[in-house]
């Protein structure tokens, strides 16, 4: 399948020294990345390794301790909400868990974005609705309530909303979790489809390997909340680094332990809880 | 030893304190942003939308016409019976139908309206934002550039406001009409003639402290059942948590309105 290579210089997310702190924990400590317009970009890591906390960050739903987010060509930080709420209209995301509005049937969720944000008569919506629906092979369901669905049927709905309003860039957060093999190489071919079709720049987040080779134009390798590499499919393959190697042959990490730091964590008095 | 438990209980004290302080905040700025998104909202391309408060109107108010009408009527009965043995007593028993007129419209027909109002639709307000926290579908509009106070918090604060005076006028009617249930006995009166002097005897004045009340009250409940629901941290039982919490706050801050609106206007 041939791959398009995108102009350097046209990035559609910048990211640049990112830092994350929860409480004295820091999460994410110094992530620096950047995406081109029109690449489906992986950002790979195990559990717990932040995946989760840096796709908040990208998406201007917290704010971070230090670093910038240009999106889009704008910084996220220095935005007002109107704008952020205008350039969102550019920016499609479909969660982990779908995050499907549960008392609205599947057409309603999908047409939501367009309803509350564009105006336009119901016919349109009705048509553009369906035909996003079509695109992810749910057409027929949309009078169904997201309950009524099942894992790989929700992840699609969500698909299909994060897509409804043509974006130039959509976030997938984890498109295999919990999914059979079948379902879940389904949606990765609907991933591709769409970068395809409309050239929209994609990035995925996921800890399943064969998924990301799969998908990716790109790869980001992401470790206690740091980058270990950030490359082709071909060059993470075959990066020498061990942490990234240990990743891909899942090799179970050592446990180092430091013995003062031990100590340190043994008696050290409970930190006072920040919500 | 003491001295510790001493400063934890301190610094425990003055964290809750604090907590209240910045959530009183909070309904604040709710508050100012429900005036702001109908004003404002249409020039962002973010109308409230008029269906959505429809549909909030029909859940708060027309669905709480049954109960609300049993429960003020079962007031009224109470009233009539209490000042009717109590005015008996200094030979004035003709009192009882401005006695349960004024005390229904400018007291127990809002204050009953809010207590209903907190418990069935309060709740239920905390309860369904709560859900959409944990579900992660407030994260879901904001990245759709859908702000989650315009689309869910605005709608439910004008039905509230409409709804609850409207409500307590209901709750006045009945409270009345549950008073004279009992008293038109006693007092060897018509219904006819009980509602008569009863409308004669009340002035402008009396009804709109009620209405004025079931006005503040209405706002009050759906900002703390909003506020209670955003609140929400860490799956269902986190939810419980925020549902009891919107009841019993709003109720707290309802009682304490009462008071002070009680005093203003009548002391
Ligand atoms: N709200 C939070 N408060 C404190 N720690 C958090 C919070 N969210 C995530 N973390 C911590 O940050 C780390 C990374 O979490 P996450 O981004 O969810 O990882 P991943 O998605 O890669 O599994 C974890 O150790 C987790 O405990
Ligand atoms: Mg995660």
């Amino acid at each position: 399948m041939p791959k398009k290579t995108a102009q350097p210089a046209e990035y559609v997310l910048e990211v640049e020294d990112l830092v994350v702190e929860y409480g004295r924990r820091r999460i994410l400590d110094g992530i620096s990345m950047n995406v081109r317009a029109g690449e489906i970009m992986v950002i790979m890591g195990g559990s717990g390794s932040g995946k989760s906390t840096l796709l908040r960050h990208l998406l201007g739903l917290e704010v971070p301790a230090g670093g910038t987010v240009r999106m889009l060509g704008r910084d996220v930080s220095e935005m007002t909400n109107t704008e952020m709420d205008d350039l969102r209209q550019h920016v499609g995301v479909s969660f982990q868990s779908g995050a499907l509005f549960t008392s609205m049937s599947v057409g309603e969720n999908v047409a939501l974005p367009l309803r509350e944000r564009q105006n336009l008569d119901d016919n349109t919506i009705r048509i553009m609705t369906r035909l996003k629906l079509e695109l992810v092979s749910l057409a027929g369901f949309e009078n169904l309530m997201p309950s009524q669905l099942s894992g790989g049927m929700i992840k699609r709905a969500a698909f299909a909303r994060a897509i409804v309003m043509d974006p130039k860039l959509v976030f997938f957060d984890e498109p295999s979790a919990g999914l059979d093999p079948v379902v879940s190489a389904e949606l990765d071919e609907l991933i591709i489809k769409l970068r395809d079709a409309l050239g929209t720049t994609i990035i995925v987040v996921t800890h399943e390997l064969e998924s990301a080779f799969r998908i990716a134009d790109r790869i980001t390798v992401l470790d206690h909340g740091r980058v270990l590499v950030t490359d082709t499919v071909d060059a993470v393959r075959n990066c020498q680094d061990q942490r990234v190697q240990d990743l891909l042959n899942r090799t179970p990490r050592e446990m180092k332990i430091d013995a003062d730091d031990y100590l340190r964590r043994l008696t050290e008095e409970e930190p006072e809880y920040v919500d | 030893m003491a001295a510790q438990t001493l400063s934890r209980m301190v610094s425990r004290v003055s964290r809750d304190m604090l907590r209240g302080v910045s959530d009183f905040g909070y309904l604040i700025a709710l508050l100012g942003e429900s005036f702001y998104w109908p004003v404002f909202g249409p020039r962002r391309k973010q109308p409230v939308r008029i269906e959505a408060v429809f549909t909030q109107m029909m859940q708060i108010g027309v669905e709480a016409i049954p109960i609300l009408a049993v429960l003020t009527m079962a007031v009224g009965i109470m009233l009539a019976i209490q000042l009717v043995n109590t005015l008996e007593l200094f030979g004035v028993e003709s009192q009882v139908v401005l006695a349960v007129a004024k005390a229904m419209t400018r007291e127990f027909g809002a204050l009953m309206t809010a207590i209903l109002l907190a418990g069935r639709s309060g709740s239920a307000l905390a309860a369904r934002i709560g859900s959409m926290v944990v579900s992660q579908e407030i994260e879901a509009l904001r990245v759709m550039g859908i702000d989650p106070v315009r689309y869910l918090v605005v709608p439910a604060v004008i039905a509230f406001a409409i709804m609850t005076p409207a409500l307590v006028v209901l709750a006045d009617a009945m409270g009345i009409i549950g008073g004279g249930l009992f008293s038109t006995g006693p007092l060897n009166m018509t219904m006819e003639t009980y509602i008569r002097t009863s409308i004669e005897v009340l002035t402008v004045g009396d009804v709109m402290q009620g209405l004025s009340k079931g006005l503040v009250f209405g706002i009050l409940i759906a900002l703390v059942g909003c506020s209670a629901g955003f609140s929400v941290r860490g799956g269902a039982e986190g939810v419980g948590r925020a549902t009891t919490r919107a009841v019993v706050l709003s109720l707290t801050y309802v009682i304490i309105v009462d008071m002070m609106f009680t005093w203003f206007m009548n002391v």
